[in-house]
């Protein structure tokens, strides 16, 4: 299990307009090829001098591959991080202003506290 | 020495700037009472006439990440850049510059550092709505020198409720020997009850109504040994998963001094969370 890595993703995409696009049009193979190429990045390390080791587990990335944010709530992904990336690509697509935002907490109605603990 | 000109605690609302600026159709319809909130709490910073701000707030995963987090951060640096683009594509945030007092960001380093703090420090830092929320609400000219302080409230294992509260009182007592003759506004911004990404989210109110009620009841008498007597990091889950930005308004009852009650008290209840607004003036005594 990798929260780290998940935070990682959802952070380092929602930092960047064209990967947010990239990853609202094409899930999979957007996750397929961060995994691959971005995953070992140290974000203020020179790329020559990545990590070796950071990779999802298959659950984590399904979850990434579907847009699948209660799952990633399930897995202790940070809850700051998923929302505000899910706001990103999918707000656009409903008429009244927070129906999205509504519909994602709808979705994690059947949760009580605690919640999946988030610590990294 | 400086004198202590105003200490300011608030929530800081990233939606204000946008309800505030809009017209028509898209005014939503509690913007002309959330303005005139707004407007007469600024007043109560112009009042005191600073001449250079010390902004508390945390930074929302935006420069600050899990490979290198720290609990606690100064900026010195001479300028600092303002806002994010995913703070401009969610709530239309504008990009800001201020200007720093490396100056006294390096005072209150040392000083910190001497007094058991050990704080990170950052010499280029560009800071979020965290900081301009309040810098648009309270001094929308944004003119004056700051000195941004960061706390960590957001990537767990945070520091504890009470290391928060000494903090505040630290800087207080930093900034009042500051052989300086300016004037200093204290501000800080955290959260009531609050939830981000779980299923309390934006709803018509705060996620947890009685919490914001004690809070507001805390923060205007600055009942620092009540608020610690009920929070600890385990309760701050309770009235929401992202409440743990109330520990910013601790920092602040610790800036405040304990038992002093605020001078001006206002807050609104909005739908998603409760703002709030406090504002203490030293007396010549306390300061």
């Amino acid at each position: 299990m990798s929260k780290y890595l998940l935070d990682k993703f959802l952070y380092t995409i929602d930092r960047d307009p064209e990967l947010v696009e990239r990853y609202r049009a094409d899930p999979r193979r957007t996750v397929e090829w961060w995994e691959s190429d971005r995953a070992c990045l140290i974000l203020n390390c020179p790329d020559a001098e990545r990590s070796s080791w950071l990779k999802f587990t298959d659950s984590e990335r399904e979850a990434l591959a579907t847009h699948d944010y209660v799952t990633l709530f399930e897995l202790g992904a940070h809850n700051f991080l998923v929302l505000t990336l899910f706001i990103a690509l999918f707000e656009r697509d409903y008429e009244e202003p927070l129906a999205f935002q509504r519909e994602f907490a709808a979705k994690l109605s059947h949760w009580s506290l605690p919640y999946p603990d988030i610590s990294t | 020495m400086a004198k202590i000109a105003a200490v300011i605690a608030s929530t800081h609302h990233p939606f204000y700037y946008r309800a505030s600026t809009s017209t028509g159709a898209d005014r939503p319809p509690f913007a002309d009472e959330w303005v005139t909130k707004i407007e007469a709490f600024r007043e109560t910073l112009t009042r005191a006439n600073p001449d250079v701000l010390v902004m508390v707030g945390s930074d929302h995963f935006h420069q600050l990440w899990l490979d290198n987090y720290p609990q606690f951060l100064v900026g010195k640096a001479p300028f600092y850049d303002a806002n994010y683009y995913n703070e401009e594509r969610e709530f239309g945030l504008p990009r800001m510059v201020l200007q720093g007092d490396e100056e006294f960001s390096a005072y209150l380093l040392r000083q910190g550092l001497d007094q058991g703090f050990d704080l990170a420090f950052s010499n280029e830092l560009r800071v979020d709505h965290s900081i301009t929320c309040p810098l648009i609400t309270l001094r929308p000219q944004a003119d004056l020198p700051i000195v941004p302080v960061y706390t960590n409230i957001f990537a767990p294992p945070l520091p504890q409720p009470w290391r928060f509260v000494e903090l505040g009182k630290s800087i207080r007592r930093m900034v009042e020997a500051w052989p300086s003759d300016k004037r200093v506004a204290i501000i800080g911004t955290g959260h009531l009850s609050l939830e981000l990404g779980g299923p309390r989210q934006f709803g018509p109110h705060g996620p947890d109504p009685e919490f914001d009620r004690k809070a507001v009841s805390w923060i205007a008498s600055s009942d620092i040994d009540a608020a610690l007597a009920e929070v600890s990091l385990d309760s701050l889950w309770l009235p929401g998963n992202a409440t743990h930005g109330f520990m910013d308004f601790m920092l602040m009852m610790g800036v405040a001094g304990e038992n002093v009650k605020a001078d001006y008290t206002d807050s609104l209840d909005l739908f998603h969370t409760m703002e709030a607004y406090f504002t203490w003036y030293p007396t010549e005594a306390s300061s």
